[in-house]
């Protein structure tokens, strides 16, 4: 089933590109991170066993106490927090595995072809972004089985709009972290120091109403708090920004890290 | 002949050190050039350049008429490049690496497959075609490597010590077909190494790099003869000296060695 999925969207993908010369090297480019994604199973169980973990113990562990302050079912206000979290962490880890290319010999092979610097990073990051996004929906069915239910069929769509524009926007930070970064080293305090953050400043465990000013202000300035809030509202019908400031936030921020990856991969030197 | 490489005045400097100091050569046009040199000589870097993975920090260089940072893509079209260090992606199989490969230099779909087909068939990898790049052995990923930098027919491969590691069988039979290549489509090749032998047995001219400047150039046999020795690996050794060169482990390598750990 998922490689018919893969074909489709490739077959999607190169019908809409493939007259275009400079859309074959960014499309072989995308194709490349997904090959890589189906291959490796130990990734792939790895990355859904923590959300399933998440979703479990956090789900149950405080689905009685929420319950009791009124906030009705913790499971249906967790689960797109945690749909975003596996974006995010699969998007950056992505991003993020441009290190790896660098220092063992494959970015070379691309960087001496005749293809821009601007369409190569282009093409890793939107594959980078659709893996994040393919897993996104895998924990979306995870959450389905664990008692999540969306309020309605037909703003599923607009909800992947959020985790395509989640997923995209924190492979292109992925991407520009790898860019200046010289081995994996920094990656663990990345993770430590600004996706986890990040994550928890994001309402994605708890709701952001009635936290005080700092704390509201600090999730007002992350982004992640968009997508979170974009999901809630597509998949459980209540918002916090609002969705039209949660789709412009996170379009914007996403366009100015495409911009400052695009300059610093420009920059590279091997 | 026509020239195909022309270098001027060539320097790139990291900071305080210079790594490649005013150099000046040609390559003429379907000549096979030996680039020859001590470790941390200034090789590597020099084909850096000329493949448009480096800014120079002075100088001029033309590559098949075109400048290396004005005409990036005329460039880059017109060579192929085995790297020092691998550039296969593990986990893809050979036949994805050489399409792969294909589709970057826009080579036409039926083009592609007949070439990957007869490619993969001389470096003897066609029955392997779908194995993983990781099962390979590092003389298999070489032959894939060389393979891979000729399907879309380049003018010029540059090859950094392409057979560094092989057995003598390998050696020969790459060296073989690259000659061939040179004689039937007029492909310059331009090459380093450190087998002195190997360069003195196929290069039709040998520059000497050494602490980033040229220190001698010619045909084999001139060389010889103006250092009156007997061979060319006595006349390198007689211009660049008996010292052995420090070179720093970098960030790369030191990387390098943990992946490797960490697999086992």
């Amino acid at each position: 089933m998922k490689k018919v999925q893969v074909l489709l969207i490739a077959c999607a993908f190169a019908s809409g590109c493939g007259e275009d010369k400079n859309m074959v090297g960014i499309y072989i480019l995308w194709l490349r991170q997904i090959k890589r994604y189906f291959r490796s199973k130990s990734r792939i169980i790895g990355s859904i066993g923590q959300p399933l973990l998440f979703l479990l113990a956090f789900g149950f562990g405080f689905g009685h106490i929420y319950q009791k302050a009124e906030g009705g079912s913790y499971i249906q206000f967790l689960a797109p927090g945690i749909i975003a979290m596996s974006v995010i962490s699969t998007a950056v880890f992505y991003g993020i595995e441009l290190i790896w290319d660098k220092k063992f010999g494959f970015l070379k092979e691309t960087l001496v072809a005749p293809i821009s610097r601007f369409n190569i990073m282009l093409g890793r990051t939107l594959g980078g972004a659709t893996v994040a996004s393919l897993q996104g929906i895998i924990v979306f069915f995870i959450s389905l089985a664990v008692g999540f239910r969306p309020v309605s069929i037909t703003s599923l769509p607009l909800a992947f709009v959020f985790v395509f524009l989640t997923a995209l926007l924190f492979t292109a930070l992925g991407t520009a972290i790898a860019s200046f970064l010289e081995d994996m080293h920094g990656f663990q305090l990345i993770m430590n120091f600004l996706i986890m953050p990040l994550f928890f400043l994001s309402g994605a465990l708890f709701p952001l109403e009635g936290l005080p000013r700092t704390f509201s202000l600090a999730a007002s300035l992350d982004p992640l708090s968009y997508g979170v809030d974009g999901l809630r509202d597509t998949l459980i019908g209540s918002s916090y920004f609002g969705l039209s400031l949660d789709f412009f936030v996170l379009t914007i921020v996403t366009l100015v890290l495409l911009a400052i990856g695009s300059y610093l991969f420009s920059k590279i030197e091997i | 002949m026509d020239i195909i490489i022309e270098v001027k005045n060539l320097t790139k400097k990291f900071g305080d050190f210079t790594a490649v100091d005013d150099i000046s050569f040609s390559v003429k046009k379907g000549s096979i050039f030996a680039f020859l040199g001590p470790n941390g000589a200034g090789k590597t870097t020099t084909i850096k350049m000329l493949t448009t993975i480096l800014k120079p920090t002075s100088g001029m260089m033309k590559v098949n008429g075109y400048n290396p940072f004005k005409e990036q893509d005329d460039v880059r079209r017109s060579f192929g490049i085995v790297f020092q260090d691998q550039s296969l992606d593990d986990e893809l199989t050979a036949y994805e690496n050489m399409q792969f490969h294909g589709v970057l230099y826009r080579v036409p779909k039926e083009l592609r497959k007949k070439r990957i087909e007869q490619l993969l068939k001389f470096v003897e990898l066609w029955e392997r075609k779908d194995d993983f790049v990781k099962d390979f052995s590092g003389g298999m990923k070489r032959r894939l490597e060389v393979a891979r930098a000729l399907i879309h027919h380049p003018k010029i491969i540059f090859l950094d010590e392409p057979t560094l590691g092989l057995d003598p069988q390998t050696r020969n039979h790459i060296w073989n077909y690259i000659k061939d290549l040179n004689k039937k489509e007029e492909m310059t090749v331009f090459f380093t190494t450190h087998y002195i032998e190997e360069a003195e047995k196929v290069a039709t001219e040998v520059s000497i790099i050494d602490n980033g400047k040229i220190v001698a150039r010619g045909i084999p046999q001139e060389l010889k003869n103006k250092t009156n020795t007997s061979s060319l690996e006595e006349a390198f050794l007689k211009v660049t000296g008996h010292t052995i060169r420090e070179e720093s482990a970098s960030a790369t390598d030191r990387l390098r060695l943990r992946q490797r750990m960490r697999r086992r």
